[in-house]
């Protein structure tokens, strides 16, 4: 009874929904099967007139060497491992003990820390670019790891997200640890970062996914190729191969979409109740 | 009288702890706070101060001086035909991206939840897209939009409908971009949608079926397109806010181009700024970006006021 007044269960709906959601699921997930089996072709493939999913000669192992032999691939990606993992963890640090000021101690100056925090959230990354790019050009930053990573060690979202998290946690627990003696810088990473480890991962995934895929901001402050971050490499490929040699820059692209779909899919609950826990505000 | 006695050097200690506890407290506080507080001015504040200041100069890159020009970034802008035809571009972009992709986003979670079978793999396929590097997937669509041999004009002279260069085409580029941006705006706002009809108490149905409201459109009409105003408000400004930033697929597909028709917001600013080194017009122009972001941003919150007296 309850179940049929909640979703119309008819045979006739759920053929409706599968029609429609299964077309839509083919126009979505199209762009990979194309590049995956391009990635596969040789180019004689590529460019016939008919399209077929698998290639009648294999030419893979051609396309993905090529993809790391003619450009430093596997720099790119080492590079993107290297800027996402830095980033995130400077997120945290910072992040995390301010959350927990934020939502768990008394003090002057915690409401406009977090009328600041809030006042960040509105601000698109974009718009500190100019006057960043200044800072880190009369600091003789420019075009290294420093001004790819800096800009992004703090992350307000991430402050916002982890409050809300914190608030939730029963005041009981935090005065127990000070009992115990814990400090509170203690209490934060032993106490806290513990019992918030969804939130933590929800925001992990997030800023990797984020960071891995920013191509503003990389490509204004880097020149040089060994510090390239994914999307930048693709680019340099694009711009190498000149835009005829489809099979190894599909290849290429495959190799950098690659570790996000495949960290995705391993972590796709958290990921989508981390995306969906930002919404409810 | 010995109560009192008893009570009170047990008390006295403790009082004056807790003062020096609350002391303690602020200080904490500060010292887990100050470097978030420190890093928020410097990376983000800070620097949006600056741009500001920086429009009402006359500083170019590597420039010594900086002169005060008071308005005249602003009326050059004015004055330029390519910032209107910048401008036009942007809001075509957004009021093409932002009903598509919250429409088709609105659809997928509706029937997603409206059963149970394959809901993970739906979920999971319609979300992809969100996940993956714009970048790489853009020069996918380069090749999907290929004039002889791409997967779209294929498709589309199969059913006999007329084709054309889509990203060289100065009337369909936009419009070309504007497809990669909801293909990959569809599923965040899926995701936020599903949120929002998970919310939704489910005896709310149940008195629309005692009020004979039977049917799947009657029921949307009267449960669930009212209860998921919040969210569709949400997912609104948060489409729109992503769509004003277009930029990658421009950059990468486009170039601006062909004669200006893809020229956007973000991409003439980037532009002026970095490529032709003019800072305090860029800075001008970021402004103007940064006025519509926090346009969108009133409007939402605006309405959110407005509609929590009904809720």
């Amino acid at each position: 009874m309850r179940t049929r007044s909640i979703a119309s269960t008819g045979l006739g709906f759920q053929l409706f929904r599968h029609a429609m959601l299964g077309l839509g699921a083919v126009l979505m997930l199209a762009p990979f099967v194309i590049m995956v089996s391009v990635s596969l072709k040789p180019s004689g493939e590529i460019f016939s007139p008919e399209f077929t999913l698998l290639p009648k000669q294999w030419h893979a192992w051609q396309n993905y060497s090529d993809a790391f032999t003619k450009q430093p691939l596997a720099r790119y990606i080492l590079n993107g491992f290297i800027v996402t993992g830095a980033i995130f963890l400077c997120q945290l640090l910072t992040a995390l003990p301010c959350a927990y000021a934020l939502a768990k101690l008394r003090w002057r100056g915690r409401e406009t820390m977090f009328l600041l925090v809030l006042l960040g959230l509105l601000i698109p990354p974009q718009v500190t670019a100019i006057p960043l790019y200044i800072l880190l050009w009369q600091v003789g930053l420019l075009d290294t790891y420093a001004a790819i990573i800096l800009p992004s060690t703090i992350s307000v979202f991430g402050i916002f997200l982890m409050r809300q998290f914190f608030l939730t946690v029963p005041d009981d627990l935090v005065n127990a640890a000070r009992l115990d003696g814990l400090g509170e810088f203690a209490i934060v990473w032993r106490i806290m970062m513990p019992t918030a480890m969804p939130a933590v991962i929800a925001f992990g995934v997030l800023s990797l996914v984020w960071n891995w895929n920013e191509f503003f901001w990389p490509l204004i402050v880097v020149q040089s190729e060994h510090l390239a971050t994914p999307p930048l490499g693709v680019v340099y490929f694009a711009n190498a191969e000149a835009g005829t040699n489809y099979g190894p820059l599909m290849a290429a692209a495959t190799a950098i979409t690659a570790p996000l779909v495949i960290a995705f899919l391993a972590a796709q609950r958290w990921f989508i109740d981390g995306v969906t826990m930002t919404a409810v505000k | 009288m010995s109560d009192l006695a008893l009570s009170s050097p047990l008390t006295l200690p403790i009082t004056r702890k807790a003062r020096a506890g609350e002391v303690a407290e602020q200080l904490a506080a500060w010292v887990l706070a100050g470097p978030a507080f420190a890093l928020i001015w410097i990376m983000l504040l800070g620097p949006t101060v600056a741009v500001f200041l920086l429009s009402f100069t006359d500083w170019t890159f590597g420039m010594p001086e900086i002169g005060w020009a008071g308005l005249d970034n602003y009326r050059e802008m004015i004055g330029d035909e390519v910032f209107w035809k910048t401008l036009r571009n942007t809001l075509t972009y957004v009021a093409f991206v932002v009903p598509l992709s919250v429409f088709l986003g609105l659809a997928a979670a509706i029937l997603i939840e409206a059963g149970e079978g394959l809901r993970g793999f739906y979920r999971a396929a319609f979300f992809l897209p969100v996940v993956s590097t714009l970048l790489a997937m853009a020069l996918v669509f380069q090749f999907a939009f290929h004039p002889t041999v791409g997967a779209i004009n294929q498709t589309l002279s199969l059913f006999g409908i007329p084709t054309t260069d889509w990203l060289k085409n100065p009337d369909t580029a936009l419009f070309a971009l504007g497809v990669i941006g909801i293909w990959q705006a569809i599923g965040l706002s899926m995701v936020l949608f599903i949120a929002g009809l998970k919310a939704i108490p489910k005896d709310l149905y149940e008195a629309a079926a005692v009020d004979g409201a039977d049917g799947a459109f009657e029921r949307f009409r009267r449960v669930t397109w009212p209860m998921l105003g919040p969210a569709m408000l949400f997912v609104v400004t948060i489409t729109a806010i992503r769509a004003f930033q277009v930029f990658d697929t421009v950059q990468v597909l486009t170039d601006g181009g062909p004669n200006k028709a893809t020229n956007v917001l973000l991409f003439q600013m980037y532009q002026e700024g970095f490529s032709f080194l003019r800072s305090a017009y860029a800075a001008a122009l970021t402004v103007v970006f940064l006025g519509f972001v926090l346009l969108v941003t009133v409007i939402q919150v605006r309405l959110q006021d407005k509609n929590t007296h009904y809720g």
